[in-house]
């Protein structure tokens, strides 16, 4: 069984079809890229997988369970268990530090526990700047921290929007190197990205046009 | 970490935390100030009032009896009062409420001229050593303060001569052709003296066509050692309202608990009673007219305040829903996020409705001292003295702070809960 299957799922606004009846499968400890031009539904479709948004037809099983029909409060949990969100904007809470920042995700699971968030912001260089607040943080080490945050509470499923979109040419190498890290170490990550850079590092690349599977590529050349 | 957020938020966002505590500190100023005023102007007005004279009047019961048969004013002969009791009027449970009280014995004598003119003996400036070791200083240079002494001075008791002495009014004097200085000869029923005229007033009314002496002058003129016929009493009174009305018709039928709601209220039907009660065969009266003016007067003025409290709170709760929900909507996306990575509703609202109450209660705090300074000004520019501290404002001030921040987040809640983590992150 897929860890992740999207069975016939649409999204539809008024007339617009953002997604139109799209069917994917994710195993466990896959590399999966998401690519396609502005428009075609890479967003709306992170946000359904990511327990953020519903599809309005079809079903959305994740690790056997049809997050489609759950609550907006049930997905919440899901996504508190199972997922972990990086963003292109990093978005990170500005009046907290870096290790502050990574606590928050253990704190709405479970427990907060500063050594072990020391311990993930040590796993992507960063024990350093670890009392630092996101304003004295470069855009790399700001990304680093939410890369740690979504590991902290070792998701299933790491989901990654756009995440190299605001970086330099030597973060974007951090960043990715830590992504193969990740995936030598299991974790399934599917990342959303416009950039060809990005979705040759993955082991297989999606490409959505019109909210269509447009193509699927196997990265042949893929190692970790 | 639910406290290193509120701490986050706190000290790294003072900025707009402090405009918050700002606009709840002005609120719980006002309120603060506006309290403390209106629960103290009662008392302040009062004050003022009893500068216009007594509001209560005390009778020998028959007297009073053929008062109200005959709708007369005065004593009936035979029918007094007795002033060995007259500091027990300050002994009755509403006794801080009697501001100041004259007895008075009147009687005609004939002048010199051949004409006849009423001579009133009261206290001026008696100085009274009361029973429960108290002392005071009461009569009519205080009840009658808006008398206008044209010529010479007000009488002063203790600092009086052996000879007698007297105030005349202004038509006495100008029809004796008298000044203070002078002496009069008065003869009455059982007795006459020549009364050095201390000084003569204008009243403005009947009293400038009578002689006030002292007291003990006109007993030994009438041969009516001890006696009195009225007394004046200026008090501090409560307005009456249903259960005043009903007790003031028959206290015997009021249950016991109105009868003791009644008897513990300072209206002016139960400091009668309760003066009934300690001077003998009398009846205590409240002047209506007076009593009910200063009753009006209060109710209007605590009203104004009422009405200047609430809309003062509105207005604050006004300015913190706005700056609360203004907060939350520049928060959008650390809501947002904090929403994705797992936070319910319930502990997003948690976490915001805590900073605000935070927030009240330090603006609350910073206000209700400022409010009692405003209280100060207002009490020194309009009445000329303080505002007494009301302990009972602080439990208002805190409640009233608490509900109207709260109530001001409402809206900034409601926008809180619709916000949805993928419109936000993705900046829509």
């Amino acid at each position: 069984m897929s860890l992740l299957e999207l069975k016939n799922i649409s999204k539809i606004y008024g007339e617009l079809k953002a997604l139109d009846n799209v069917s994917i499968n994710v195993e466990k400890g896959e590399w999966l890229a998401i690519m396609g031009p502005s428009g075609s539904g890479k967003s709306t479709m992170m946000n359904i997988i990511g327990c953020m948004d519903k599809p309005s037809l079809g079903e959305v099983l994740l690790d056997g369970v049809d997050i489609s029909k759950e609550s907006a409060k049930n997905l919440t949990t899901i996504r508190r268990d199972k997922i972990g969100l990086i963003f292109q904007q990093f978005h990170l809470v500005n009046y907290l530090t870096a290790v502050e920042n990574v606590m928050v995700a253990q704190y709405y699971h479970s427990l907060p526990d500063e050594k072990e968030a020391m311990e993930a912001l040590a796993r992507v260089g960063l024990s350093e700047r670890a009392k630092h607040l996101p304003s004295q943080l470069s855009g790399g080490e700001q990304q680093r921290v939410c890369v740690a945050r979504a590991l902290i509470n070792h998701p299933e499923v790491v989901l990654a929007d756009e995440p190299t979109g605001n970086l330099d040419e030597a973060n974007e190498n951090i960043v990715l190197d830590l992504f193969r890290q990740l995936h030598r170490e299991g974790t399934t990550l599917i990342v959303v990205t416009h950039d060809p850079e990005v979705a040759e590092a993955a082991q297989r690349t999606i490409v959505l046009d019109h909210g269509r599977v447009a193509r699927e590529v196997i990265n042949e050349n893929f190692a970790d | 970490m639910f406290f290193r957020m509120l701490r986050g938020i706190l000290v790294r966002q003072k900025g707009k935390m402090l405009m918050i505590a700002l606009t709840i500190a002005l609120g719980a100023s006002l309120a603060t100030a506006m309290l403390n005023v209106m629960m103290d102007v009662g008392d302040k007005v009062n004050q003022e009032l009893k500068t216009y004279g007594a509001n209560i009047t005390v009778y020998p019961k028959n007297a009073s009896i053929l008062n109200d048969i005959y709708d007369v004013e005065g004593g009936a002969q035979d029918a007094y009062l007795k002033e060995s009791e007259l500091g027990n009027i300050k002994t009755i449970f509403w006794a801080f409420n009697i501001v100041d009280f004259a007895p008075f014995i009147d009687t005609t004598v004939s002048l010199d001229d051949g004409g006849e003119v009423t001579l009133v003996g009261t206290w001026f400036n008696h100085h009274l050593d009361l029973p429960t070791g108290e002392s005071l200083d009461a009569g009519v240079s205080s009840l009658r303060s808006w008398w206008d002494v044209t010529s010479g001075a007000w009488l002063d008791e203790q600092a009086m001569a052996d000879a007698d002495e007297a105030m005349l009014g202004s038509g006495v004097a100008s029809r004796l052709g008298v000044k203070a200085g002078d002496v009069i000869h008065v003869k009455a029923s059982s007795g006459e003296a020549d009364l050095t005229v201390v000084g003569v007033y204008d009243a403005g009314g009947d009293e400038d066509d009578q002689i006030y002496a002292p007291l003990d002058t006109v007993q030994r003129l009438t041969d009516t050692d001890g006696l009195l016929s009225s007394i004046e009493v200026s008090a501090i009174t409560t307005p009456d309202n249903e259960l005043a009305v009903k007790a003031a018709q028959n206290p015997a039928a009021l249950t016991i608990a109105q009868y003791e709601t009644w008897y513990c209220t300072a209206y002016a039907s139960s400091i009668c009673y309760q003066i009934q009660e300690v001077i003998t065969d009398s009846v205590a009266s409240p002047v209506r007219q007076v009593a009910d003016s200063e009753g009006e007067i209060l109710e209007k003025t605590h009203l104004l305040m009422v009405l200047i409290t609430i809309l003062s709170l509105l207005g604050s709760a006004l300015g913190i829903s706005n700056l609360v929900t203004a907060s939350v909507m520049e928060r959008g996306a650390e809501i947002g996020l904090l929403k994705a990575i797992g936070a319910h509703d319930a502990s997003v609202s948690g976490m915001v409705l805590t900073e605000i109450v935070i927030t009240a209660i330090i603006g609350g705090v910073v206000g209700y001292f400022a409010g009692f300074g405003f209280a100060q000004i207002i009490g020194q520019t309009v009445f000329g003295s303080a505002i007494e501290m009301k302990a009972m404002v602080i439990p208002i001030v805190g409640v009233l702070v608490i509900c109207v921040s709260l109530a001001g987040s409402i809206p900034a809640i409601r926008t809180l809960l619709r916000l949805r983590p993928a419109e936000v992150l993705h900046g829509r």
